[in-house]
C-alpha cells in the first residue's frame, strides 16, 4: 500500500530521507473461563500446573474439543475490526518441538482463518486519523512457560497456560510511525476492552505483539522486513521500532543490506538482537489438525453476535460529539479507556439535565476527576467520589445553586468526607445567592468604600474584575458571579 | 463341563444367563488358558486381579437379576486403548510403564456393560506392523501353523496380539484398531472375525493415535454374531471426540441371520491383482457364489483409483503420525534417555525410545510435510483420498449395497519372512483393505476357506457409511457356508 508519504513521518539519514514501514501481529489473550481445546481454566497466577487438563498436557489418546465461547469471542473481535467473519475455517497443526509446547504442534489457523480482511480507524496526537488495514485474526493455543530459575542444570515447566485460546491480529503494513504502531496497538486494546473479548492487560502477558519493520526510500517498494518477536507493552513496541528502524537505516547508508530475520529486543539496553535469521527458520509442517473438523456456523450465528456488541470506542465518541456537544478531544479522551466511559455514561445517567449538562459534566470527570485520580495515581475504580455524587454535583452547578468556584470546594469535601453533595450544600450554607437585593447592598457598600477605585474603573473598565472578587469575597463566594458583573457595570455606569 | 474357552461370546452370554455356570469359572477358565498360551506371547499384560475382581462383580450383578449386555464377558484388550491405572504403552519402549489416569471411551463402555478385563493385548508398535513382529515386547505367534510344519508363523497387524489370544481361546473378543487393515488383516490370517466400522463409530478418545483421520477402533471375535454384540457396546457418539458421530447405535446383533435377498454385491475389478494366488481367486469366487445362492446378486463394479490407495496412504498415515507422535519427548511421560541440552534430550530419547518402522514413518511423515514437499506429497494424497472416496460413493450411488473382496493377498507368512527385507513387501499386505480406510468406510473380514497348508483365509465386505448391519448380514452367509475355523491346540 502506498499512502501519500507524510514528511513529519520520514526520519533523516546521513544520506537523505527514509521511510518506516511498519505491520503487527498481536497476540491477544481470549477472555474465556476455559481454554480453547479443553475445560481447564484459565485464570492468571494459579500454582504451577494446577491448571492442566489431560489434554493440555499431551496425554496419549487426548483430543482437543473446541470450546465454542472462544468462536464467539473471535467472531464478536472480528465484527468489531469490521472484518469479513468466514464461515468455515480450518485449524491447522503448527510442528516444532518445545519443552512447553507438550503436543509437539501448536494447534493453529494457517491457509484458512476465522476471520479476514477488516480495518481499524487510529486516531493520532496531532487530531490527524490513519486507517490500518486487518489481514486477518485467526484463534491458535497459547504455550506453557519454560522456568530456568527453579534448579541447577534443569529447567521446569508450568503448563498453565498450554492451550489457553489466543487471537492473532494481523494488521497491514499500513503504518509509518512507531508513533502510528503505538496508536494502532492502543486503539486495538481498546476494542478489545469494550468487546471484553481480551482484558488487555499487557503486564500479564494478555496482549502482546510481533512487529515488523522494514525502511526505505519514500515512494520506493518495501524494504526487507525484520520481525521483533514478543514486545510486551505499548512503550517497547515504540521504542523497539525507533532502534530497529535507525539500526536498518544504518546498514542500508553504509552499503549494506538487509537480512531476514527474527529479532528481540531487549528493554534494558532499548536495542534489538538476532535471534534467528530466516535460513534458521523452523520448517513447521502446517498441515489440517486430523482430530478436528472444519469448523463451520451459519450467517445466524454471525448475525446473533452482531445484534448484542456492545456500543464501541467510534460509535460513542461520535455520540459524545453530537449529543453533549463535546470537543473531539475530550471526547477521544473519555472513549479511549472504557472504564473512563463507562464513568462519564454513569454520570450522564445520574444528570437531571444531561442535555444540558453533558458537556460540563465531561469537563469535571476530565479535569477535576481524573486529574485528581492522576495526581494520587488512583485508578476509577479508586475513586473516592462515585458517579452519582460527581452527578449531583454538576447538576448543582448546572442549575444555579453553586457556583463553579464553590463546586470546587464541594469535590474536595466530598472526595475527602464523602457525603450527598446537595445535603452537603444545604448544612454548609453553600448555596449560591440570587436574592437580588443582598448582592446589590454588598455592590453599594464596596463601591462606597472604594471612591478613588471607582474612578479609576471608568478609565481601565478591566478593573471590574477586581470589584467583582471583592463582592464575591464579602458573600463567601455564593454570590453568583453573573449577577455581581451585571449590577457592577450598572453602578459604576460601564 | 465343556471347555468354557470355546464357547463363542453369544454361547457364554446364554450361559451365563442360565446359571450353567459363573463369571468367576468363565473368567478363570480364560486366565488358566492365557498362562498355558504364554509362548504365543499375546498378552504384554495379564491382570488376574482385576479379572476376578470384575467377574465377581458381574456374578453379583447375575444374582442380583442385573448386569449389562456383557455381564461377565472376559475381553483382551489391544494395548493401544488407555486402560485406568493399567499399564499402556502402544507396545512401545518409549511409554515404559506409563498407567494413564483415564480409561478410553470405548473399554468404558466394555466396562458399563458389564464386561471383564483379562489383560493388555500386543500390537505392533504404535500400531505400525503388518505382522506384530514391530512390537518393543516381541511378535506374536500365530497359534495356526501350516500343516505338518511347526515353523513360527506371524498373526498378522497390528492388532495381533488381540486375533492371536481370540483364536486361541485365550479371550472372547477382543479390541482392536484398524488405520490401514490392522483389524481385518489380522483376522483374515488366524481365521477370526473382525470388523472395522465406519469413521466416526467409535469414539477415538483414549486410543493411542496413530493417524487421526484413519484410526478406527473395532471387536475381533470367533463369530460374526459375537463381532455385533461387541460394536454394539463399543459404538456411540462421544462429546470428547469431534469427529465422532452423533447417530443411533442399531442393535446390531439383530442383523446377523437377516436376508440378504436381492442384495447388491460388487466385485471390484481393480481388486483382481496381477500374480495374485489362485487360491486367492477362488476363495474370492467362491465367497461370491455362497452370497449368490442366498439370493443376493452379483454385480462387477469399477474402483479406478485403488492403484493408488496404498501409496497415498503411506504418506498420509506417516503424515499423521510424524505430528501425534511428537507428544512423545521425554518431558512429561514415559521413558527419558537424558541429554546436555534439550534437543540431545529429544534426540536420544526417540532414538532410544522408538523402533525402526516407528522412526521410518516419522521421517517419512516429517518429509511429506515438509516445505517444498507439502503439494506433491501430502496434498496430492488427500486428493487422490477425496478420488478414492468418490469411487465407492459411485458404486453405492447406483445401487450397490456392499463390494466382495479377498481380505488379503496371501495366507499368514513367517515370522521373519518379510522383516527386515523391502518395508514396501509389508505394506503390499493392506492393499486390499486402505482403501475402506481411505474412504472412513466400514468393512469386515470373514475366514472362507483355507490355503493349500491349511491356513485360514479371508474375504472382506466393504459397506456403505454406517451400514455395518449390511456387512454383518452377509458376513453370516459367508460364514455359515465356510464354518468355523479352530487351530490345533499345539502350545
Amino acid at each position: 500500500m502506498n499512502a501519500p508519504v507524510k514528511p513529519s513521518n520520514l526520519i533523516k539519514g546521513a544520506t537523505g530521507e527514509w521511510e518506516m514501514v511498519i505491520g503487527l501481529e498481536v497476540h491477544a489473550q481470549v477472555t474465556s473461563n476455559a481454554k480453547l481445546f479443553s475445560g481447564a481454566s484459565t485464570a492468571f497466577g494459579g500454582e504451577p500446573n494446577s491448571h492442566v487438563s489431560l489434554v493440555d498436557a499431551a496425554m496419549p489418546g487426548m483430543l482437543p474439543v473446541i470450546n465454542e465461547e472462544c468462536v464467539r469471542q473471535a467472531v464478536r473481535t472480528g465484527l468489531g475490526l469490521n472484518a469479513r467473519i468466514n464461515l468455515r475455517s480450518v485449524f491447522d497443526r503448527k510442528n516444532y518441538f518445545y519443552p512447553d509446547l507438550p503436543q509437539g504442534y501448536q494447534i493453529s489457523q494457517y491457509k484458512s482463518p476465522i476471520v479476514g480482511e477488516g480495518e481499524v480507524v487510529v486516531d493520532l496526537a496531532d487530531g490527524a486519523s490513519i486507517t490500518v488495514g486487518i489481514e486477518r485474526l485467526h484463534l491458535e493455543q497459547d504455550a506453557g512457560k519454560s522456568l530456568h530459575d527453579q534448579h541447577a542444570d534443569m529447567s521446569a515447566i508450568d503448563l498453565n497456560r498450554s492451550g489457553v485460546a489466543l487471537m492473532e491480529i494481523v494488521s497491514k503494513p499500513d503504518m509509518r510511525s512507531s508513533e502510528q504502531a503505538r496508536a494502532y496497538v492502543t486503539k486495538l486494546r481498546t476494542i478489545l476492552r469494550y468487546l471484553g473479548t481480551c482484558d488487555g492487560d499487557m503486564e500479564k502477558g494478555s496482549l502482546r505483539a510481533d512487529v515488523n519493520v522494514s525502511v526505505r526510500r519514500p515512494g520506493e517498494p518495501f524494504g526487507t522486513r525484520c520481525e521483533i518477536k514478543n514486545v510486551n507493552s505499548i512503550r517497547f513496541i515504540g521504542q523497539a521500532i525507533e532502534h530497529e528502524a535507525r539500526r536498518q537505516i544504518g546498514i542500508l547508508e553504509d552499503g549494506g543490506s538487509i537480512d531476514q530475520e527474527t529479532r528481540l529486543f531487549d528493554p534494558d539496553k532499548g536495542e534489538t538482537r538476532a535471534m534467528r535469521s530466516k535460513e534458521e527458520a523452523h520448517d513447521y509442517r502446517y498441515f489440517p489438525d486430523p482430530d478436528l473438523l472444519p469448523l463451520e456456523f451459519s450467517q445466524d450465528f454471525v448475525e446473533a453476535l452482531k445484534a448484542d456488541l456492545p456500543e464501541l470506542p467510534d460509535q460513542k465518541k461520535t455520540r459524545f460529539i453530537g449529543d453533549f456537544g463535546l470537543t473531539p478531544y475530550d471526547a477521544a479522551v473519555l472513549v479511549g479507556e472504557h472504564e473512563s466511559a463507562n464513568f462519564y455514561e454513569a454520570v450522564l445517567a445520574g444528570l437531571a439535565n444531561a442535555r444540558r449538562d453533558g458537556k460540563l459534566a465531561a469537563n469535571w470527570v476530565i479535569n477535576e476527576l481524573f486529574g485528581r485520580l492522576n495526581k494520587e495515581s488512583r485508578s476509577i475504580a479508586e475513586s473516592p467520589v462515585s458517579a452519582s455524587q460527581l452527578a449531583a454535583i454538576v447538576d448543582l452547578i448546572g442549575e444555579g445553586t453553586i457556583s463553579g468556584k464553590i463546586a470546587k470546594d464541594l469535590f474536595e469535601i466530598v472526595w475527602t468526607e464523602g457525603g450527598d453533595p446537595r445535603a452537603l450544600v444545604e448544612a454548609r450554607g453553600m448555596k449560591q445567592v440570587t436574592d437580588m437585593g443582598a448582592i446589590e447592598k454588598a455592590v453599594d457598600d464596596i463601591v462606597a468604600a472604594n471612591p478613588d477605585k471607582a474612578a479609576q474603573v471608568r478609565d481601565k473598565p478591566q478593573m471590574i474584575g477586581w470589584f467583582v472578587g471583592q463582592v464575591m469575597k464579602a458573600s463567601g463566594g455564593k454570590a453568583n458571579p453573573q449577577a455581581v458583573n451585571d449590577l457592577l457595570k450598572t453602578k459604576l455606569g460601564l | 463341563m465343556t471347555d468354557l474357552t470355546s464357547l463363542t461370546l453369544a454361547e457364554a452370554r446364554d450361559g451365563l444367563a442360565t446359571k450353567s455356570f459363573t463369571a468367576i469359572e468363565l473368567t478363570d477358565a480364560h486366565l488358566a488358558a492365557i498362562e498355558r498360551a504364554r509362548v504365543l506371547n499375546a498378552y504384554v499384560q495379564e491382570t488376574p486381579e482385576r479379572a476376578r475382581a470384575m467377574a465377581r462383580e458381574a456374578d453379583a450383578r447375575i444374582a442380583a437379576g442385573a448386569g449389562g449386555p456383557l455381564n461377565g464377558i472376559p475381553l483382551g484388550v489391544k494395548d493401544l486403548f488407555a486402560t485406568e491405572g493399567t499399564r499402556t504403552t502402544a507396545c512401545s519402549q518409549i511409554l515404559d510403564d506409563f498407567k494413564p489416569p483415564y480409561e478410553s471411551t470405548v473399554t468404558s463402555r466394555l466396562w458399563r456393560d458389564g464386561a471383564v478385563m483379562l489383560g493388555k493385548l500386543n500390537n505392533d508398535e504404535f500400531a505400525m506392523g503388518s505382522s506384530n513382529e514391530t512390537s518393543h515386547f516381541g511378535p506374536v505367534l500365530n497359534p495356526w501353523r501350516r500343516q505338518g510344519s511347526d515353523a513360527k508363523l506371524v498373526p498378522g497387524g497390528s492388532s495381533g496380539g488381540s486375533a492371536s489370544a481370540v483364536a486361541a481361546g485365550l479371550c472372547l473378543g477382543a479390541t482392536a484398531t484398524d488405520t490401514g487393515g490392522s483389524i481385518r488383516q489380522p483376522a483374515a490370517f488366524t481365521g477370526t472375525v473382525g470388523i472395522k466400522p465406519t469413521y466416526g463409530r467409535c469414539s477415538r478418545w483414549g486410543i493411542v493415535a496413530f493417524a487421526s483421520s484413519l484410526d478406527q477402533a473395532g471387536p475381533i471375535a470367533r463369530t460374526v454374531r459375537d463381532t455385533a454384540i461387541l460394536l454394539r457396546s463399543m459404538a456411540g457418539h462421544d462429546p470428547k471426540d469431534t469427529t465422532s458421530v452423533d447417530r443411533d447405535v442399531p442393535d446390531y446383533e439383530a442383523a446377523v441371520g437377516k436376508s440378504v435377498k436381492g442384495m447388491k454385491i460388487g466385485l471390484p475389478r481393480e481388486y483382481r491383482l496381477e500374480g495374485m494366488p489362485a487360491e486367492i481367486e477362488r476363495l474370492w469366487t467362491q465367497g461370491a457364489e455362497w452370497l449368490k445362492a442366498a439370493g443376493a446378486e452379483l454385480v462387477e463394479v469399477s474402483l479406478p483409483h485403488t492403484k493408488y490407495a496404498l501409496p497415498a496412504y503411506y504418506i498420509v498415515a506417516p503424515a499423521e503420525a510424524s505430528s501425534n507422535l511428537a507428544r512423545y519427548d521425554g518431558v512429561r511421560y514415559g521413558a527419558r534417555a537424558e541429554g546436555r541440552n534439550i534437543v540431545e534430550m529429544y534426540e536420544n530419547t526417540r532414538a532410544k525410545g522408538f523402533g525402526a518402522e516407528v522412526r521410518r514413518r516419522i521421517m517419512i511423515g516429517t518429509y511429506v510435510l515438509s516445505a517444498g514437499y507439502y503439494d506433491a506429497y501430502y496434498l496430492r494424497a488427500q486428493k487422490v483420498r477425496t478420488l478414492i472416496k468418490k469411487d465407492f460413493e459411485d458404486c453405492y450411488a447406483a445401487g450397490v449395497d456392499a463390494i466382495l473382496t479377498p481380505a488379503t493377498p496371501t495366507a499368514a507368512f513367517g515370522i521373519g519372512e518379510k522383516a527386515g527385507s523391502d518395508p514396501i513387501e509389508m505394506y503390499l499386505n493392506d492393499v486390499f483393505t486402505v482403501t475402506a480406510n481411505m474412504a472412513g468406510l466400514p468393512g469386515i473380514a470373514v475366514p472362507a476357506g483355507r490355503d493349500a497348508h491349511g491356513l485360514p483365509l479371508g474375504l472382506q465386505l466393504i459397506g456403505r457409511p454406517f451400514d455395518e448391519e449390511t456387512l454383518l448380514s452377509l458376513g453370516e452367509i459367508v460364514e455359515q457356508a465356510a464354518g468355523h475355523f479352530t487351530p490345533e491346540v499345539w502350545w
